[in-house]
């Protein structure tokens, strides 16, 4: 079996694995919102259907050692990272063989062997913990650096601004990149937020800041490159805001009949799938053909694999019982 | 009276006060456009318009603090959290803000609030949306607890809130938003006022919420004459029906969907075991959840809180041998 580490190891300075492995979430995600409907998924499930260019960016950019604290909307990154689809599959399906033996779910995942925190579900956690864990690379002086990936909606809460203030000053080697994909929930940003531009609200910590194309993954490549090679030289943290687009729902079953007409159309020209193809096609690294057998040979082997996850056992009850604080006596 | 899904019994109390009290206000993330994401507020931006009825960013703590100040100026703000672990970032303008201010300002500022949450297991949320969190507020003096457990104390208990003066914490159990039910719109609760669910005399088992259908079918299932008192009210608990109950029976079991540790119950019985402890024929106990996070995988999440099989099995254990039965964990010898 192919580990996570050497998943993620794959998409290096390979433009074509990285742009196998936004096939692999886009039709992974398709995969799952039809286990969802019919009944095979529990709870609730966030797709990253048009925002698959930002995570590969991140995974093919960062290195494995380098820590990621995400959110709920998880599939897409993990996947990214190096997680194998079964092993996520298996979490949302709450299966003993998933990255979290099944205990946390869609919303849950993690893998420390390709630096993956235990992602969060509560709006903003991610952002004070990340800047922590830059704390402790920081002091154990290690080249590390940490990242915290989150949502336009985030930006409004407290977590997010104390977050950025305590990386500016004590210059944590943190990148913040905002995924600024409109929405939170089923409120357009301009409900809930009074600019478009989130980037400027690192102006007030005095922290750079940039924004990019997030459809494009050379775009967020290179604008994630500065960022490390600011924080990993003692700069100091950076926030990226990444303009992408949602194109699913928020989440379930959530049709998003919210949006303004035509908004959708608009973005799906820019869809990080279709950028991508035509600079492979530009590059003589893949032809058209070879395109379509590819998402082929993607939706057989998912299709594959949601069978075989479907199989996989249950967690034992211990489990619940399992991981939850160490007895003290133990402790030093 | 008409029959309505729990979560409707939510939107028509709102309403009704809504229409009766110009100063409530209603706030919360999606609430007024999106009607809400459990579509507890249907109709109500409709009616009542964008002044009094608003959506806010993802800023709980900024909306649940300025539904504190406004209610310090005399406004009635009602505001939704759509689950309750989402107040840990809130926390502090509920606890130290709210709780505080009629004493600080020596009565002369109050904080007539109602903080709307959406609590429980059993919908395959995950460990960080799926947990009760009472007992965050039930320490606190200066704020009230609810719970209702069926649409008809969705709609009494919320119309109450909203009316008292203090700061209100109605917790709605998420899984019975679907629930059907019967709803008297003429009924206004008592805060702190228990509701007799059954009647019987060998044994009074205490509940609370989702619990309250629980401990009721196991009361079926095991066939005794049980007092099934439904709390209601966490902060104040109504004492007097509950020691009247338990004089009748001389038994008493507090079934929580918390965690072992910590939980309300804890007071419950130690309450009525210091008042009529030579009065009690068996120990009082507690059936509760595992002191643990809840797990995603349903065949887990099924065996978190309390199940009707397994209060059955306590329910009479308890009345065969006067004595206090382990926990499911222990009998099944997965945990001590
Ligand atoms: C503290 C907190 N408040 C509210 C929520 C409910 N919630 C989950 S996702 C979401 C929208 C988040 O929007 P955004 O940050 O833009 O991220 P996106 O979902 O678009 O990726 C909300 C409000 C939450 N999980 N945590
Ligand atoms: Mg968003």
């Amino acid at each position: 079996m192919t580990t996570s580490l050497e998943r993620r190891n794959s998409l290096y300075g390979n433009d074509l694995a990285c742009y196998e492995r936004m096939v692999e979430i886009r039709e992974f995600e398709k995969i799952t919102n039809a286990l969802f409907a019919e009944g095979s998924i529990r709870g609730t499930t966030h797709l990253a259907v048009g925002q698959e260019a930002l995570t590969l960016g991140i995974s093919s950019t960062l290195k494995p050692n380098d820590v990621v604290a995400a959110t709920y909307r998880s599939h897409a990154i993990g996947l990214a990272l190096g997680l194998s689809p079964e092993s996520v599959l298996a979490e949302i399906m709450g299966k003993a063989t998933g990255c979290c033996g099944g205990v946390g779910g869609s919303m849950h995942l993690c893998d420390t062997t390709v630096g993956l925190l235990p992602t969060s579900a509560i709006i903003g956690a991610g952002i004070p913990v990340a800047a922590g864990a830059a704390l402790a690379f920081q002091v154990q002086k290690t080249d590390q650096i940490a990242l915290a990936l989150f949502g336009d909606g985030a930006t409004n809460i407290g977590a997010f601004h104390e977050g950025l203030n305590l990386a500016a000053i004590w210059k944590l080697p943190v990148i913040f990149i905002c995924d600024n994909n409109v929405y939170g929930e089923y409120s357009r940003i301009e409900k809930t937020t009074p600019i478009e531009d989130l980037h400027i609200r690192a102006e007030s910590y005095a922290m750079p800041h940039m924004s990019l194309d997030g459809m494009d993954i050379h775009a967020v490549r290179s604008g994630l490159t500065d960022a490390i090679n600011r924080a990993r030289t003692g700069g100091g943290p950076t926030l990226i805001e990444a303009k992408t687009y949602r194109f699913s729902g928020h989440s379930r079953a959530d049709q998003a009949l919210y949006r303004p007409e035509g908004e959708l159309k608009e973005w799906q020209k820019k869809d990080p799938l279709l950028v991508t193809e035509k600079d492979l096609i530009k590059r003589n690294l893949i032809t058209r053909n070879e395109i379509e057998s590819m998402k082929e040979n993607m939706v057989s082997e998912l299709t594959a694999v949601a069978k075989k996850v479907a199989n996989d056992p249950e967690p034992e009850l211990s489990a619940m019982f399992s991981n939850i604080w160490t007895p003290s006596k133990v402790a030093i | 009276m008409a029959t309505m899904r729990f979560r409707q019994a939510i939107v028509a109390a709102l309403a009704d006060e809504m229409r009766l009290d110009s100063r409530i206000i209603f706030f919360g993330e999606d609430v007024a456009e999106a009607e809400g994401p459990f579509k507890t507020s249907e109709g109500i931006l409709k009616e009542f318009g964008p002044e009094r009825v608003r959506d806010t960013p993802i800023s709980e703590m900024g909306f649940t603090g300025a539904a504190v100040g406004a209610a310090m100026m005399g406004l009635r703000p009602v505001i939704e959290i759509m689950f309750i672990e989402f107040l840990g970032v809130a926390l502090d303008q509920i606890v130290t803000e709210a709780a505080k201010t009629r004493y600080l300002s020596q009565g002369s500022l109050s904080v007539p609030m109602t903080i709307r949450a959406s609590v429980g297991s059993g919908l395959g949320f995950g460990c960080q949306h799926s947990q009760t969190l009472e007992h965050w507020f039930a320490s606190t003096p200066g704020l009230k607890v609810l719970m209702p457990s069926n649409a008809q104390s969705a709609y009494s208990l919320l119309r109450a809130a909203i009316r008292d003066p203090d700061p209100v914490i109605v917790l709605e159990p998420r899984i019975l938003y679907a629930e059907r039910g019967d709803v008297d719109y003429g009924i206004i609760a008592e805060i702190g006022k228990a509701q007799m669910r059954a009647t019987g005399d060998e044994i009074t088992i205490v509940a609370l919420g989702q619990m309250v259908n629980v401990a009721e079918e196991a009361i079926k299932n095991s066939g005794v004459s049980a007092d099934l008192v439904d709390l209601q009210t966490i902060i104040p608990w109504d004492r007097e029906t509950v020691l009247n109950s338990v004089k009748k029976t001389s038994r008493l079991i507090v079934v929580e969907e918390a965690p072992l540790s910590g939980g309300w119950g804890s007071e419950i019985v130690a309450y009525v075991t210091s008042q009529l402890f030579s009065a009690l024929k068996s120990p009082p106990f507690r059936i509760t959840a595992p002191d643990v996070p809840i797990p995603f995988n349903g065949g887990l999440e099924s065996r978190y809180a309390p199940t009707a099989s397994d209060v059955t099995r306590q329910i009479l254990h308890a009345l065969k041998n006067q004595d206090v039965p382990q926990p499911w964990w222990v009998v099944e010898g997965i945990a001590g």
